[in-house]
């Protein structure tokens, strides 16, 4: 009985094991599948009160103060828009990649106006080009802080020429600010593969997918990270809605 | 009488056991061999060779009580401490001759540790014999994954220095007000601009912008030419930016003269200044455009 059921336990592993070697084998090859442009969409909710945004005070910069002297700006921390979309959320597939999808060519632009930066949070593919753009009447130094990136500081004193980036590791988020006017924040979100970022409405769009599963994780500056699993099939957007709860 | 169930988990936890055992031995073994080659880590200063593994008694003698054991700038000393000391694991320093951003040449480590940080408490290291220092420098080196991945930036070049005229410090001057320096360093460079108090370095401490007025030798060196890298390279970790997109190799040696001319020493800029005239700049004068600033100054007689 003894060895009887020793040649069980083996005879089991053993299954066990080609079935596991199987399945990784198996699923490699489903992922390899060239894509075929579907998407995800979707809609991001802010569910609660937004917190207080703090009016931010240029005094110290004139030419910035003068450009919003009827219409204050304040902090960009939580960004809801008329429909109570929830703006500035970086919306990227953590897991399902197949390493397949198409690279992000388009060269972004990281404007800086009237001493705040447009986009305040840009989302960006691994090596996808950025251009940095001086739009003001004064100098800005451009500072972003990376733990998984190689940190620069680079000045542009108004009306230069607009320099280009890019960043060769993911890491979300790259906080980036400017020492001379210490109330810049921006972000940049730099993902592997597609990704989309909310827009007023709180919409967004994660397109160049091939069919499969995928894991979706949403990236807010305040409120942080919340994924959701979709499958996505040919000719039918999947559609991933996100809430995320006031603190 | 042991049931056959009891000899199962039996087994099974011995066998769980050891290959436990042989995981964690497998791990330390990974550990100590990826150690063991980061301290094979060299230094290359002209003709010197530095070896990290070399450098182990010094570093642990003279090196450890402020910038740790694990190199990470958190040695015994450190809460006492400001500025901090460097933390060599991010692999990131203000003193380079290469661009922002990049991995500084063994060079530039090398005559760190023999400067030593003005106005810190890294003193100027000159008791150790260069080959000493060189190694010191591999083993800072062997701290930092990103040397075993990433080259060195190529440094920036630097054209001869000019002689020092009255028209290079007047456009120096020009220079000063377009870059708007003064924002942190102040009109007369005395560090009193209106961004100088909300100065952050990149742990969000705070930090002082360099006072031009005090006298004191600037943290990465003092000569010319260490003024011209500090402003085209960037201190990195600091507030301090790389200006080397927006100034001409050539000019950049028209705002050392002018920078000159702020220090208390005396110094022939400082004299010409004065034969001059010069005043303060105004920075609430009409916005200075690329345009309207004369960016390329025209040749001065020699004086």
């Amino acid at each position: 009985m003894k060895t009887g059921f020793r040649y069980k336990f083996a005879a089991l592993f053993t299954a066990g094991l080609l079935l596991y070697v199987g399945i990784a084998i198996l699923g490699r090859r489903v992922s390899a599948a060239p894509p075929t442009g579907a998407s995800v969409t979707g809609t991001i909710k802010l569910d609660g009160t937004p917190p207080h945004e703090r009016p931010i005070d240029m005094s110290k910069e004139p030419s910035c103060a003068k450009i919003h002297e009827n219409n204050p700006v304040r902090t960009e921390s939580v960004v809801v828009g008329p429909n109570g979309g929830l703006q500035n959320v970086v919306v990227y597939v953590s897991e399902g990649l197949s390493g397949n999808e198409p690279a992000s060519t388009e060269v972004q632009s990281w404007d800086q106006k009237g001493c705040q930066y447009i986009p305040h949070v840009m989302g960006l593919d691994v090596n996808q080009h950025f251009k940095v753009v001086n739009s003001d009447q004064t100098s800005h130094n451009i500072h972003p802080q990376p733990k998984n990136n190689s940190e620069w500081n680079k000045s542009q004193p108004p009306g230069s020429q607009p320099f280009d980036m890019a960043w060769t590791n993911p890491e979300v988020a790259i906080p980036v600010k400017c020492n001379i006017h210490p109330w810049m924040h921006g972000y940049m979100v730099v993902v592997k593969g597609p990704y989309g970022v909310s827009d007023n409405n709180g919409d967004f769009k994660v397109s160049g997918l091939a069919p499969g599963n995928y894991t979706l994780t949403a990236w807010q500056e305040t409120y942080g990270t919340q994924t959701q699993k979709v499958t996505v099939t040919v000719g039918k957007p999947a559609t991933v809605n996100f809430t995320f709860k006031a603190k | 009488m042991r049931t056959t169930s009891q000899k199962l988990s039996f087994f099974v936890s011995i066998t769980a056991g050891f290959f436990f055992a042989l995981s964690c031995a497998a791990t330390a073994q990974e550990t100590k061999y990826i150690e063991d080659q980061r301290l094979d880590t060299e230094s290359h200063i002209g003709n010197l060779t530095g070896h990290a593994r070399a450098a182990q008694p010094d570093y642990r003698r003279y090196c450890v009580g402020c910038h740790g054991e694990e190199g990470d700038g958190l040695g015994e000393n450190e809460p006492w401490l400001d500025p901090k000391p460097r933390n060599f694991t991010l692999g990131q320093f203000k003193c380079r001759s290469t661009p922002t951003g990049t991995l500084p040449i063994d060079k530039d480590l090398y005559d760190t540790i023999a400067r030593g940080l003005d106005r810190s408490v890294m003193p100027p290291w000159n008791t150790f014999t260069h080959q000493q220092r060189a190694d010191l420098v591999a083993y800072v080196k062997h701290f930092s994954p990103k040397f075993q991945t990433e080259k060195p930036g190529t440094p920036i070049q630097i054209p001869p220095e000019p002689a020092v005229t009255a028209d290079r410090i007047k456009a120096g001057q020009a220079l000063f007000q377009r870059l708007e320096c003064w924002k942190c360093h102040g009109v007369e460079g005395r560090a009193n601009g209106p961004s100088a108090d909300t100065l952050q370095d990149d742990q969000n401490r705070p930090i002082k912008a360099y006072n031009f007025a005090e006298g004191a030798r600037p943290k990465c060196g003092g000569t010319d030419a260490d003024l011209y890298k500090i402003f085209m390279t960037g201190l990195d970790g600091t507030p301090m930016p790389s200006f080397a997109d927006n100034v001409k190799p050539d000019e950049a040696w028209d705002l050392v003269f002018y920078l000159r001319t702020l220090e208390p020493m005396h110094t022939k800029e400082r004299e010409i200044a004065k034969q001059l005239g010069l005043k303060p700049i105004n920075p609430n004068a009409p916005a200075a455009t690329p345009e309207a600033t004369p960016t390329t100054p025209t040749p001065a007689p020699q004086q």
